[in-house]
């Protein structure tokens, strides 16, 4: 893979495209940009026609070892790779070690292991298992293994560079194995950058892990726990200091729209896209508004249309409010969506979002949503799954957009605006 | 081909009829669109096909599925639907719906508080409130859900019931027709199908038949039947039922979707059928196969790199693999979906390939082989089907 870019805004946000990618090179991804995030190889709730109703998707489809593992000896007996065992369209498959939505229990981490969680429990990987894993799933591009818990309250020093130096003590072992695979030849490595809350031991991690032959890096343990986020800034932005520049970073387990920002422009290019998931499965729909286009009808004040949804978000948010509006519990509700169990969704008849091109958007109407979430219908999260998928990766283009025009600041000014809070 | 008949929202075409067995293949011309018959209707009980988006009903070749008065009734209620342009507008399909009474449900669903002459009376789930649904109430419901096809309000009572009941029901089911038929605000767009009760008992279904086709109604249902009773009462009143209803108008046999009994039933000389087996049985992991059925979920698939059905055109079979869908189960609701998907397939492409055979005049060549595919060996034919098919003159091996 190569990263070409475009664009670097004030020193740190990156515009560009990540090219040569999958076996034959052929693929390409914009960043900054998302992959798309699936369960075993299938986007939440979609089959392939629902999910080709989307178009623009992401050239990159994301598994987890925390699904896949658990089908290691089905895969070693099919032997042509997981990309063909589900049936994937024609796109580059990335391999992560954990699954961004479900946090796994801690405490299981060894020198020499890490564990993920199955439908049937806990797999423990060495490295010799971990590429083992590799080899059978044969992706396109993967992690090296890590061990991030350290985003737990609290971790203590010691467990922190603990996490740094077998981080890298995996990383020197895969690239061992990797080196003398046939069956990974052409296939890229991301290393893994640790470190939890210690800027120190953040830099340590960088600048090692910048040492090895890696194609790219993840940044990890910077997702949950009550970090605050002006420390995970910079956090981040003192590592990807350290970040060779033509090589990409991939910002794991971070996913809200004004999170995406900061993150952005601390200089990370890549995220899982599994922030729609998440909203699809509180039966609810992304409506934040990226348009920062120069309509003159909007000039001044903002038009009916637009102070309608403000509302929603403003009673939304209230709403929220009454209790703690903890920002790193992301099962809970954000102000970049609605609640469309809400009564007030009953006869409302307008599309989730107007304008959106989605499926659910052409098709179906807010009552009609409600509808199926009150009577707990399938259907509901096929809809929603469409619709957060295509609004998330609308957001994208809109965040590309407005840094090859020297926008960002007015585009986190409308996102933050949804959401409330100041930048 | 799309055509409205400017006199009735109902029009059949009789296209062949086997000249051994009763059954036929028509064309059924409804205000949505033209249905090929015979037909078997997926049921999507709350405006939906579950897990199934109205496109991939469509591209399936689905022209009519059924909605259910009774909980569109409770939630969202007929008011929201009429304004959302009734139940077509609601959930975007853009071919034909049949609508059931409620009828059903309030027998199987509900604490049945009482049924009189007024209509059956039930204490609503959600609130506790009682409510009467009477025959002019559902009518009510179905014209505000604006379905192609509506069904009375029938006084439905178990197939496994016998005494005075039946009969009671018998005679309501009739009264109650004539109040429906009453109380149809849009008989130029929305059809009304009667139902014949009766029970298991010969005498009574005549009855019933005698009487209801008096009344000029576009279409006749079979009821009271697939409820649990004996399989040789089953097919005996639905071929006696057949013998008495309207060559001209289409026959209905609710609840009845198990291939082999679509298959014997059409032989009887049935055009309809509507069950919720094949789409439910689907959330299980249960495929429909032509030799009975796969268990995906089933340790035997794990590493089964088939296709559910080699032969099978469907976008599941096209695509995945039983061991595929094996593993997807442990992950991902999008794995029912798949099964829903193949099982709706199945069931429409049997029915294609019955109306085929009739068209081309080897409906009784197809029932056998059918049946060679489905059992093992002859002895395992179920015995009902082998009776009811040489009733018709179809003998198996």
């Amino acid at each position: 893979m190569k990263l070409e870019l475009t664009r670097v805004v004030q020193g740190r946000s990156r515009l560009g495209v990540l090219k040569g990618l999958g076996r034959t090179g052929q693929h390409s991804l914009e960043v900054p940009g998302c992959l798309l995030h699936t369960h075993v190889g299938t986007v939440p709730h979609l089959t392939q026609e629902t999910l080709h109703t989307l178009s623009n998707l992401t050239s990159v489809t994301q598994v987890t070892l925390s699904n896949i593992a658990e089908h290691q000896e089905v895969l070693e007996e099919f032997k042509d790779g997981f990309r063909k065992f589900a049936g994937l369209h024609d796109t580059v498959l990335y391999c992560s070690l954990h699954d961004p939505a479900t946090p796994c229990p801690t405490g299981y981490t060894t020198n020499k292991t890490v564990s993920v969680w199955g439908s049937g429990g806990r797999i423990e990987l060495t490295v010799a298992k971990f590429m083992a894993l590799q080899k059978t799933v044969q992706p396109d591009w993967y992690q090296s293994m890590a061990d991030g818990e350290t985003w737990q309250n609290n971790t203590s020093r010691k467990r922190v560079r603990k996490s740094v130096d077998r981080t890298l003590a995996h990383l020197d072992e895969c690239l061992l194995v990797h080196q003398k695979s046939q069956e990974l030849e052409g296939v890229e490595m991301f290393g893994v950058v640790e470190g939890g809350d210690i800027l120190e031991e953040r830099v340590r991690s960088a600048r090692e892990t910048a040492k090895r032959p890696v194609a790219g890096f993840c940044l990890d343990g910077l997702q949950m726990g009550s970090m605050d986020r002006a420390l995970r800034t910079q956090l981040i932005t003192a590592v990807t200091k350290e970040l060779p520049e033509d090589k990409p970073r991939l910002l794991q387990g971070v996913g809200q729209p004004d999170e995406v920002l900061a993150c952005v422009e601390a200089g990370v290019d890549l995220f899982e896209s599994f922030f729609p998931f998440q909203v699809t499965e509180r039966g609810c729909a992304l409506c934040f508004s990226f348009d920062i286009s120069p309509d003159p009808e909007l000039a001044g004040r903002a038009p009916h249309a637009v102070l309608g949804l403000d509302e929603e978000r403003d009673t939304a948010g209230e709403t929220q409010q009454n209790g703690d509006f903890n920002l790193e519990d992301q099962t809970q509700m954000t102000s970049f969506e609605i609640n469309l169990k809400d009564k007030r969704y009953q006869d409302d008849f307008r599309p989730l979002v107007e304008g959106c091109g989605c499926y659910c958007c052409k098709n179906h109407q807010r009552a009609y949503l409600h509808h199926l979430l009150v009577t707990n219908e399938l259907l509901a999260g096929v809809l929603l799954m469409i619709h957060n998928t295509a609004h998330y990766h609308a957001f994208f283009g809109a965040l590309r957009e407005a840094l090859a025009n020297d926008k960002l600041d007015l585009l986190k000014r409308r996102v933050l605006r949804e959401s409330g809070r100041q930048t | 081909f799309k055509a409205l008949s400017a006199a009735s929202p109902l029009t059949l075409r009789i296209v062949a009829e086997c000249p051994v067995t009763k059954a036929r293949a028509c064309d059924l011309i409804l205000p949505h669109c033209a249905v090929s018959a015979p037909v078997f209707m997926p049921v999507g009980t709350q405006g939906t096909l579950k897990g199934i988006t109205v496109d991939q009903l469509e591209a399936l070749g689905c022209q009519i599925c059924l909605g259910n008065t009774y909980h569109l009734g409770m939630r969202p209620g007929p008011d929201l639907i009429e304004k959302a342009n009734g139940l077509h507008g609601f959930m975007n399909w853009k071919r034909n719906l049949l609508t059931d009474s409620g009828g059903f449900q309030m027998v199987s669903l509900v604490e049945l508080s009482e049924v009189t002459e007024e209509g059956v009376k039930f204490k609503s789930p959600y609130d506790g409130k009682e409510i009467l649904l009477s025959p002019e109430k559902s009518i009510s419901i179905q014209n505000s859900l604006g379905s192609d096809i509506m069904m009375q309000l029938d006084d439905v009572v178990s197939s496994t019931v016998t005494g005075p009941r039946v009969e009671e029901a018998m005679h309501r089911s009739i009264r109650w027709l004539d109040r429906c038929i009453a109380a149809n605000k849009n008989p130029d767009k929305q059809n009304l199908f009667a139902i014949i009760q009766g029970g298991l008992n010969a005498e009574l279904r005549k009855a019933c038949l005698d009487e209801m086709t008096q009344r000029d109604v576009p279409g006749f249902a079979i009821g009271g039947l697939s409820g649990g009773e004996e399989k040789n009462d089953f097919w005996r009143m639905v071929t006696l039922s057949t013998d008495h209803l309207p060559r001209q108008k289409p026959r209905y046999l609710m609840g009845v979707g198990y291939a082999v009994d679509l298959v014997v039933c059409v032989a009887l000389g049935c055009d309809m059928f509507d069950c919720v087996f094949p789409t439910r049985t689907a959330r299980f992991g249960s495929a429909l196969v032509p030799w009975g059925s796969l268990q995906v979920k089933h340790k035997q698939y794990a590493k089964d790199f088939q296709p559910i059905d080699p032969d099978c055109q469907c976008p599941t079979c096209k695509r995945h693999s039983r061991a595929y869908l094996h593993a997807l189960f442990k992950s991902d609701t999008a794995a029912m979906h798949h099964i829903t998907i193949h099982n709706i397939a199945y069931q429409l492409t049997l029915m294609r390939s019955v109306r085929q055979s009739i068209v081309e005049g080897r409906f009784p060549e197809f029932i056998r082989t059918f049946m060679k595919r489905m059992f093992p060996s002859p002895d395992q034919y179920p015995s009902w089907a082998v009776d009811a098919l040489a009733s018709v003159n179809v003998t198996l091996e």
